[in-house]
């Protein structure tokens, strides 16, 4: 451990937040292209092309490729040796692709231009091709570019990065009018249960980030609140109190306790007195601690362990631990940002082994030695675990799943009980 | 750059990675990005493997740039030897390291590891998947055995009197088009005429396993995608010769028998053949009499497609309309092909490229990969899986080859399967209106669910994509000519609705009416 650990460790104990310990070595991971799975789906008049190789086509396709398309939102500009031997001009050939994709979608609003590792290797500078291809396309189509390499980002990230490029577009809220912005993919129907909850309270107008047509951007200014929903949106939080927005600080809404505190945070920002907030969540706080109580019968007491992936390791945690009696034995995160997870990590233990990055063999030793009921990875070691006789969660459900808020509280819980329910069922 | 939606295969690391998830005890070192371990996803999940792949990733990062990414390689071999104490180690580049050019391979052989070091060239701009899973394995066959080659002009051991021949099968793999129970399949077919099997490899085998590959009388090279270049170089070496007919197939697999006769010397009529296939039975059975003529269009690597259509043509009786693959290796073969079933080949990588062929000649069938799935479902064709690449769902618990007669067997309810069951589609073409079974709705069969005009968007895919003159230059339609075209099944409707106006356009017809529609029915003779 470096003296500057040291002394961080130091300066933490203080104030009761548990240590990270910093690891590096093999990471198992997506990159940031993953994103692209769940964003074409949330946006639906948005096509993501990929600027990259022939391995980014064929992450997206085993990644996406076993539902079948009759029109895929997505493909890939795969780079030839003529690019690379500059003998093609990258940037006509781009041209030309584009408009061969925009000919077979005529009813694309916004193309993102996705770069990868090879496109950044190579310097291709796709943010000057987006502003050249939206002078071209002007009024129709709006081009954008963002990094999603495995190079600059790790799985959700990508989800950051492609927020954090549509922000500068955002038209700007009109002077003195106050908004609140909800940033983080959210499945439709945890959007419309939250836009509920704010209406009740008074809270408005609200706007979501990403919207679910990429062609109605929400305004941005001075008088915006941002709450945010995913926790692995530094980049674009930060880009959005550049615009003027004021971030407020709040734990992620996971769990009754999470997404009251969330709540909260915006009721705060409102003048809303927390006996409003009580009355308003009452109803759906007592159902979501029914359905709970189902699913901490199964999960109090287990152990649990996190490997890097989403992000999501620390809330959930959080919610596990303190709302399902669960033991946290290890939880590794792929990046931590102190400031935006400032709420969760008061509320975790302070001796809690919390690791950020990843040196996979290692951590599996761990694991292999913490021997927990459950771990949380990426399924290119889950059966590989299960084969170990370990039980697993494969953590990609997690970002593909309705989990935020109240009502779907217990089928976060249930997430996790089911792989134990499962090993308990099973004689063969 | 190449605009892609879909790709056939993968670059050519992920080959390589096949080659080393085959094989046991051999380790694989990448050097390759973060984010590149996707790859393992394909052996845990899509094949369901239980262990993880023989495989260590640098995984370098932006900020690895600037400092030295090659001492990150030697890092990564020496604990990968440290922790996995393969017999045999191989190094290769993904895409983006091949681009900041560390020399990986030339950094393992200069680090004094006690085992053999095999540094692999995967270009994985001009190359792709198979490609690497060939060249690694001939790399590999090569590297092992090459200090044992005879010398030249010695003679070959003879087999003892009285000993079962022995072969090595080639080719299969890991990720491969049910390479596991093919091996089954042929293991049966080969000792039920009297063969013993020596070496299969790479799936299963280890280093050690390798070396005995000489020890054979002769190869079959299973998968020539995988195994050609080995087999080529075992049979210029240890002049072991090569069965090369792929027994796919009813009329392959006895062709290939009789392959395996004439090498051994085997009276193949005298052997009892234990093992027999349904397939010729049902085939010829009254049932399938309206499979007749039906119009199939393959698409898939090479081995594959040609032995699919010699079945669709041969043995099912259908006929093959188009035939195509993505596998420009091994394009002669199919130009062959092709040319016996007298139709155009199709030589590409390039998906929309395919999907254009198949809105043009509007085939009642499609047999191809997990690609021509996602065009099958566009354009509303059924569609059969006869290759790689697949998903999770072709890699199947029960027994399910392609080789050999159980293989025919697969096939046979595989690809017929997706088509309209006989009386359903003969109700369908007669009676029009009915809520339940219409043009619309999938074959009842294949459960609820509608097609949502999934005809219609066929036929305006074939008028778009033919660039054919239809309302606004030259030829229209009459409006009862329209509505009788609507009276043609589905199935058949695109086919119809082209020859109709190449029939009006020949003949410079402006209008076409239900008049020219049937003169061009009679014309065309459908």
């Amino acid at each position: 451990m470096s003296g500057v650990d040291a002394q961080r460790r130091a300066g933490a104990e203080a104030c009761g937040v548990p240590n990270v310990n910093r690891e590096r070595g093999q990471r198992q991971v997506f990159c940031g292209l993953a994103g692209i799975v769940w964003l074409h789906r949330k946006i639906q008049d948005a096509f993501f092309l990929v600027v990259g190789s022939r391995t980014c086509a064929h992450l997206l396709q085993s990644a996406a490729g076993v539902m079948i398309f009759a029109e895929p939102r997505f493909a890939t500009a795969i780079l030839q040796e003529r690019d690379l031997a500059g003998l093609a001009d990258c940037h006509k050939e781009l041209d030309r692709v584009v408009a061969e994709v925009l000919e077979r979608r005529p009813d694309i609003k916004t193309l993102f231009l996705v770069g990868s590792c090879p496109s950044e290797v190579i310097k291709l500078d796709l943010s000057k091709a987006a502003e050249r291809l939206s002078g071209v396309y002007g009024g129709r189509v709006r081009v954008v570019d963002y990094s999603a390499s495995g190079l600059e980002t790790t799985f959700t990230q990508g989800e950051d990065t492609c927020l954090n490029a549509l922000v500068p577009q955002m038209p700007v809220i009109a002077d003195g009018s106050r908004s609140l912005l909800v940033v983080g993919t959210l499945p439709d129907v945890v959007e419309d249960q939250f836009s509920r909850f704010f209406q009740e309270l008074g809270i408005g107008p609200v706007h979501y980030l990403p919207p679910r047509q990429a062609s109605e951007l929400p305004p941005v200014g001075n008088g915006t609140s941002v709450l945010l929903a995913q926790p692995f949106l530094s980049e674009t939080a930060r880009m959005l109190q550049k615009r003027g927005a004021t971030l407020l600080s709040a734990p992620f809404p996971l769990g009754i306790e999470g997404t009251l505190g969330w709540l909260q945070a915006a009721a705060d920002a409102w003048g809303i007195p927390e006996e409003r907030v009580k009355e308003v969540t009452a109803a759906a706080v007592a159902r979501a601690e029914r359905g709970l109580a189902r699913q901490r019968e199964l999960l109090a007491g287990k152990r649990i362990s996190f490997l890097p992936d989403s992000q999501l390791e620390v809330p959930i945690a959080r919610f596990l631990q303190r709302e399902c009696g669960m033991e946290l034995v290890e939880v590794a995160t792929p990046f931590l940002d102190r400031q935006l997870m400032e709420a969760e990590l008061g509320l975790l233990p302070s001796d809690l082994r919390l690791t950020e990055g990843q040196d996979v063999e290692r951590q599996l030793d761990r694991v292999r030695e913490d021997r927990p009921d459950i771990t949380v990875c990426g399924l290119g070691l889950a059966n590989p675990l299960e084969a170990e006789g370990l039980r697993t969660k494969w953590s990609i459900e997690l970002v593909f799943s309705p989990i935020h808020g109240f009502d779907q509280a217990a089928d976060l819980a249930e997430l996790f009980a089911r792989p134990l329910v499962r090993g308990a069922l099973l004689q063969v | 750059m190449q605009l892609t939606l879909w790709s056939y295969e993968g670059p050519p690391h992920i080959g390589a990675m096949r080659l080393a998830a085959s094989m046991k005890g051999l380790h694989l070192v990448l050097h390759a990005p973060q984010g590149d371990t996707y790859a393992d996803l394909l052996f845990t999940m899509i094949e369901r493997r239980p262990q993880r792949p023989p495989v260590s990733y640098t995984t370098f990062q932006a900020r690895e740039l600037g400092s030295d990414t090659a001492e990150l390689v030697k890092t990564t071999i020496q604990q990968a030897y440290d922790r996995f104490k393969p017999s045999v180690v191989m190094v290769g580049e993904s895409c983006t390291a091949e681009l900041i050019q560390d020399q990986p391979g030339a950094l393992a052989q200069g680090m004094g590891l006690p085992v053999p070091v095999l540094p692999l060239e995967l270009p994985a701009y001009t190359r792709k998947e198979n490609w690497g899973a060939n060249e690694t394995f001939y790399q590999l066959v090569r590297g092992l055995l090459r200090s044992r080659v005879p010398a030249p002009g010695s003679e070959r051991e003879l087999r003892a009197a009285g000993a079962r021949p022995k072969a090595n099968l080639l080719g299969p793999s890991s990720l491969g088009f049910r390479c596991r129970d093919d091996v089954v399949e042929v293991t049966r077919l080969l000792d039920g005429v009297g063969v013993d099997v020596n070496v299969v490899a790479p799936l299963g085998a280890s280093p050690e396993d390798l070396l005995r590959i000489p020890e054979a009388d002769f190869n079959v090279c299973l998968y020539p995608e995988i195994a050609d270049q080995a087999c080529n170089w075992l049979e210029r070496m240890f002049g072991q010769p090569t069965v090369k007919t792929v027994p796919i197939g009813i009329g392959a697999t006895r062709d290939f028998l009789s392959e395996v006769a004439r090498i051994t010397g085997i009276e193949i009529d005298a052997t009892e053949q234990p093992i027999w296939s349904r397939m010729p039975w049902y085939s010829r059975s009254v049932d399938s009499t309206y499979l007749t003529g039906k119009r199939v269009f393959i698409f898939a690597d090479a081995t594959h497609a040609v032995a699919a259509a010699r079945i669709a043509a041969e043995e099912l009786g259908f006929t093959v309309v188009g035939l195509g693959t993505y596998a420009r290796e091994f394009a002669r073969d199919l130009r062959d092909a092709a040319k016996r079933y007298g139709v155009e080949p199709l030589i590409t990588d390039d998906y929309l490229e395919v999907e254009a062929r198949v809105a043009e000649l509007q085939p009642e069938l499609v047999l191809g990969t997990q690609m021509e799935r996602h065009i099958a479902k566009r354009l509303g064709i059924p569609c059969a899986v006869i290759s790689a690449p697949v998903h999770i769902q072709d890699f199947p618990s029960r027994y399910a080859p392609q080789m050999g007669y159980e293989g025919a067997n697969v096939i046979f309810d595989t690809w017929v399967h997706p088509l309209m069951m006989g009386l359903e589609e003969h109700l369908i073409t007669m009676f029009r209106e009915d809520f339940e079974f219409h043009d619309a709705a999938t074959p009842s069969h294949l459960g609820p669910g509608t097609r949502k005009s999934a005809p219609e968007q066929a036929e305006s895919a074939a008028k778009g994509e033919t660039g054919e003159p239809t309302d606004d230059a030259g030829t229209i339609w009459a409006p009862e000519a329209e509505q009788e075209l609507k009276k043609i099944p589905f199935f058949v409707r695109g086919k119809a609705r082209r020859n109709t106006e190449r029939f009006a356009e020949e003949r410079g017809i402006q209008t076409i009416t239900v008049e020219t529609l049937y003169d061009a029915k009679a014309h065309f003779g459908r």
